[in-house]
């Protein structure tokens, strides 16, 4: 007798209730799961009830339905995208093959590796967000924030299905292992750099989501391409979940922008601090953290373990399949940044070989474009100030640029400049203190926002911004 | 030219630091200081020059740091223990240097595991970042192993799934015959790229204990001042500064204080002279400490040592080594009788015998011919004399030559040719020689001492042959002319199964068995072939197999 009613509290389309396999596997990580949720997920909200989108089906009108949830009765539900008739191999080695529905045996270690790295980082994140709601600037952005962590919990869920659908035992143990891991813990880190910073302040949760989630959308995109068929469409599921982070990230930062600038025109002033705004200046710096420790993450600029999962076919570019080449790249180049002799050399490289970077490229050019539109918030204001994304080589600590120091604007210099001058580029301790002292008591009043930032242009889903999102018990 | 000497100030990969009894040999490897072009050392990888670096810091520990017993072996790389060897060097080397490459990293790993098991210098890894091939290779020549256990670093034999070849450092051997991990899971463990991590490691005895990362630091010192205790190593006593080995390379010649090397290149022959002492032994163990460096038995070995590692790397085409003494038979016995005196009680002088058993072991292990002359004027006396019996044919002059007053030569056997530097075998040259005619030993043993002209040596048994001087030249160059001529490397084949009769050790199946298919390994088209995993390491590419099991 399962303990389970699975259709009921696991909404999915893998057939679930019919999967033995995968019900054995699931007896005994969910419970692990919502202990860990109780755990490390967001603090004090057991009872909440919480204006959330669940996904019950992979259908248009399925994939999101709102509705009040309390937090702890929210149903994480396993989906993948609607499966591609005939769907080949798009890249690589195997090109033109079938697509697998199940791991090849060869490539099994590999892909455990590239789904145990990509599910690591979601629960990580919500670790590195739980003590967010004390300090929430609204109502609006309490639910938001849950929104995205239960979201996380649920691509955590996605690519646990897929090690307890296809990886046996080893799948099953590297579930369970993540869970074991914490955020920042010293015995148990999560696998990647990023994923161990603090995110204490409001501000650190809309740069992450607004870049390190972009990093997140770039990797599920990659591996949608893969010829491995149920990565592909677990990951295409999860995209469109991501795209709500990454606004929730940009729409963040631009309403801090717009209090900051306001301030400034009212009081004719930079100096904006003692009103208890946010300033640019810490925002550039934040800017160049986040974007800096997220560029990390695409790992080495030229990469063995680029070449070698795009070729066996388990890791495409972003968007492979509308690239206009012959999708093996065994014999082209690509052109690489090189730190050489002080300064920076462009240099060909295998392009099998340079698929980090080009992923990196890809992210850094659509980060890019939400700094635009931030610019535009401040020109609007008429302030002459525009934030700046930093120099590729900026404060790096993967990769082949980690091991020269560079300021933002790309210049080469020594690593004792750097640390001089590192409070410049980056958030001080006394900035972090500065935006901590203005994460006071939660503002949970509906239609009331914190000081420190503008409301949003309109609510979610349709509704008011001063609707109820967060009912509290 | 590759130069095996070097010093810790101009070490490029390793560092070396000190606390009381306690030192670390820590990894942190200058990627760009590469032996040959066409390469980059990252993550810890290694070739020869990092290696022959290591070599001389296990070599200064036990002779110059007579205080320090334990070694802790650890990276400067946070992210990573040591990725093994690199696989771009291998793909760019001829066959030649990969298989003097792993000879070299392998009689370095055994030279870490004597020192701890005879020189009371106990060596113990901390693992802190993945220990990949040669990596965990390394740990392995450690007595201890201790693993952080953070839920990703891991030890790991990738070289079967990954490369094609195999984990030739002796980690296949260390794995099932040190460590004794259990074949079924040995299996496991070498075909999965990632390895095994945490408690696993442990409960396969891959390794000896995990630690969480934050008290990491706190259980290595703990575990090393633990096996620091149990040694007999003095606290107080000055150790012996290994001060540069001189030596002068001409065209056709090389130059020691003790040794010179003389090149025929018509028959690919050395010409090895071995001078024996200038002066007799002195009185006592402070005497002999004075001499230091200078102290017969340790410049010998040192030049030796020295000679060999450059005659394999940087004189391939020389096929034979024709080996001879010059000296007395008497100054000998006195330094050999001092060696015996001492070799139980005082560090410096078992250093000094262990230096030398391994010397004549790395002998033992050169793919080339060796030939021992005995002629008169020559001293091949006590531990001199296992040079003759590491040789594969040995030839002692019946009687004198004409017009040269020289004495007719003698073999002088003293107990350390029975007992003290044993072969990889594990038991002595003279016991592997009379391994069918026990009875020859125990003959031997009561001639210790005695002078042994040529007809008793052949009585004996210990030489191959006793021509006058008559035939003397002729027969000695038409063997050194018919050894030309052969194969190099069927000779290679040959010389190895016949000098190792006798039981196994983990020392002789590294050395018979791994490196044997190692060997064989390297020159397959599956790892080494345009389509071959070796080749093709790093592009992505998948490489293509010959499916034929062979």
């Amino acid at each position: 007798m399962s303990s389970i009613n699975y259709a009921e509290k696991i909404p999915n389309n893998v057939n679930l209730s019919e999967d033995r396999k995968l019900q054995r596997a699931l007896e005994s990580w969910q419970p692990h799961y919502i202990d860990w949720w109780k755990e490390m997920g967001p603090e004090g909200t057991s009872t909440s009830e919480v204006y959330l989108r669940t996904a019950i089906s992979a259908e248009p009108d399925g994939w999101a339905q709102f509705g009040h949830v309390k937090m702890e009765d929210y149903r994480w539900g396993i989906f993948l995208a609607p499966p591609e008739k005939d769907r080949k191999v798009n890249f690589g080695a195997h090109k033109g093959e079938d697509a697998w529905q199940e791991v090849p045996g060869e490539y099994r270690a590999m892909l455990r590796r590239l789904i145990t790295v990509q599910g690591d980082t979601e629960p990580a994140s919500v670790e590195q967000q739980r003590l967010l709601g004390k300090c929430c600037p609204s109502l609006y952005d309490l639910r938001n924030l849950f929104q995205v962590n239960v979201e996380e919990g649920r691509h955590l869920w996605a690519m646990v299905y897929l090690l307890h659908a296809h990886f046996g035992k080893d799948g099953r143990e590297e579930a369970e292992e993540m869970l074991q891991r914490r955020s920042g813990d010293e015995d148990k880190p999560r696998i990647l750099g990023a994923f161990n910073e603090k995110t204490a302040d409001w501000l650190a949760f809309f740069m992450f989501t607004f870049i390190t989630d972009r990093d997140g959308k770039y990797q599920l995109c990659a591996l949608a391409e893969s010829g491995f068929d149920p990565l592909s469409r677990s990951c295409r599921f999860m995209l469109t979940e991501e795209a709500h982070h990454m606004f929730v990230g940009e729409s963040g930062v631009g309403r801090i922008i717009e209090r900051a600038c306001q301030v400034m025109k009212e009081n004719r002033t930079d100096d904006v601090r003692k009103f208890g705004v946010i300033d640019l200046p810490t925002i550039q710096r934040y800017l160049n953290f986040h974007y800096s420790v997220t560029s990390d993450l695409y790992g080495a600029e030229v990469s063995t373990n680029a070449a070698t999962s795009y070729n066996m076919g388990l890791k495409g570019r972003f968007e492979e399949t509308k690239i206009g080449d012959d999708h093996q790249l065994e014999n082209t180049t690509y052109s690489v940044l090189h730190p050489v002799n002080g300064g920076f050399q462009a240099i060909e490289v295998p392009a099998l070989n340079a698929l980090n970077e080009r992923l990196r490229l890809d992210w850094a050019e659509d980060v890019a474009k939400g700094v635009e539109r931030w610019n535009k918030i401040i020109a609007k204001y008429g302030i002459d100030f525009r934030l700046t994304l930093p120099h590729l080589a900026f404060n790096r600590a993967i990769g082949h640029f980690s091991d020269i120091a560079v300021d933002p604007s790309g210049k080469v210099i020594s690593t004792e400049e750097f640390a001089r001058r590192r409070d410049e580029w980056l958030p001080s301790q006394s900035d972090l203190a500065y935006v901590q002292s203005l994460m006071g008591g939660a503002v949970t009043q509906p239609g009331k926002f914190a000081n420190w930032i503008a409301p949003p242009a309109r609510g979610i889903n349709n509704q008011a911004v001063d609707f109820d999102y967060v009912r509290f018990a | 030219m590759i130069n095996f000497q070097t010093s810790p100030e101009s070490y490029r990969h390793w560092k070396l630091s000190f606390d009381g009894s306690v030192a670390t040999l820590t990894m942190d490897v200058d990627p760009v200081s590469t032996l040959a072009p066409g390469y980059e050392l990252k993550m810890n990888s290694y070739d020869l020059g990092v290696d022959i670096e290591l070599y001389d810091a296990v070599q200064r520990l036990r002779f110059e740091h007579p205080e320090v017993r334990a070694v802790v072996m650890a990276s400067a790389n946070p992210k990573i223990f040591c990725a093994g060897a690199n696989i771009k060097m291998l793909g760019v080397s001829s066959h030649g240097h990969k298989v003097n490459f792993c000879k070299f990293t392998n009689e370095t790993r055994n030279s870490i595991e004597d020192a701890t098991e005879n020189s009371r210098q106990t060596y113990l890894c901390a693992v802190s970042g993945t220990a990949a091939g040669g990596g965990y290779e390394l740990a392995l020549a450690t007595d201890y192993i201790m693993m952080v256990d953070d839920g990703n670093t891991a030890v790991s034999l990738p070289e079967v799934p990954l490369l094609a070849v195999l984990p030739g450092t002796g980690g296949l051997t260390r794995v099932v015959d040190k460590r004794k991990v259990r074949r079924d899971l040995a299996d496991i463990f070498c075909s999965i790229e990632e390895g095994v991590k945490g408690k696993r490691a442990v409960e396969w005895r891959l390794v000896d204990e995990v630690v969480p990362s934050s008290k990491f630091k706190a259980a290595v010192a703990e575990k090393a001042a633990q096996l620091a205790a149990g040694s007999d190593r003095p606290t107080t006593e000055k150790g012996v500064t290994l001060t540069p080995v001189a030596r002068v390379i001409d065209t056709d010649k090389v130059s020691y204080p003790h040794i010179d090397i003389v090149f025929d290149r018509e028959t690919r022959a050395a010409n090895i002279t071995i001078k024996g002492p200038k002066a007799a032994c002195p009185e006592g163990l402070a005497a002999i400490k004075a001499l230091g460096v200078d102290f017969y038995p340790l410049a010998l070995a040192r030049e030796l040592d020295d000679a060999i590692l450059h005659l394999r790397a940087n004189e391939i085409t020389v096929a034979t080594w024709v080996f001879r003494t010059q000296g007395a038979s008497d100054l000998v016995m006195g330094y050999d009788a001092a060696l015996q005196k001492f070799g139980a009680s005082d560090w410096l002088v078992r250093e000094i015998l262990l230096y030398w058993k391994r010397t004549m072991k790395r002998l033992d292990v050169t793919s080339r011919t060796l030939f021992a002359l005995v002629e008169p004027g020559s001293c091949f006396a006590g531990f001199v004399a296992e040079i003759l019996f590491a040789a594969d044919r040995s030839f002692m002059l019946d009687g004198t030559f004409e017009n040269n007053p020289a004495p007719e030569a003698t073999i002088r056997l003293s107990a350390l040719n029975f007992d003290g530097l044993p072969m990889g075998n594990g038991i002595s040259r003279l016991a592997t020689r009379f391994l069918g005619e026990p009875d020859s030993v125990t003959k031997a043993r009561d001639a210790i001492g005695q002078d042994l002209d040529a007809a008793a040596a052949a009585r004996f048994g210990l030489v191959t042959g006793t021509p006058d001087d008559i035939d003397w030249d002729d027969e000695i160059r038409l063997m050194i002319e018919e050894r030309a001529a052969f194969s190099p490397d069927s000779l290679t084949g040959m010389e190895a199964n016949l000098r190792f009769a006798g039981p196994e050790t983990m020392e002789t199946k590294i050395f018979g068995r791994l490196t044997a298919w190692q060997n064989w390994i390297f020159q397959r088209p599956n790892a080494v072939g345009d389509g071959g995993a070796l080749k093709l390491y790093g592009t992505g590419k998948r490489a293509a197999y010959n499916q034929e099991r062979v």
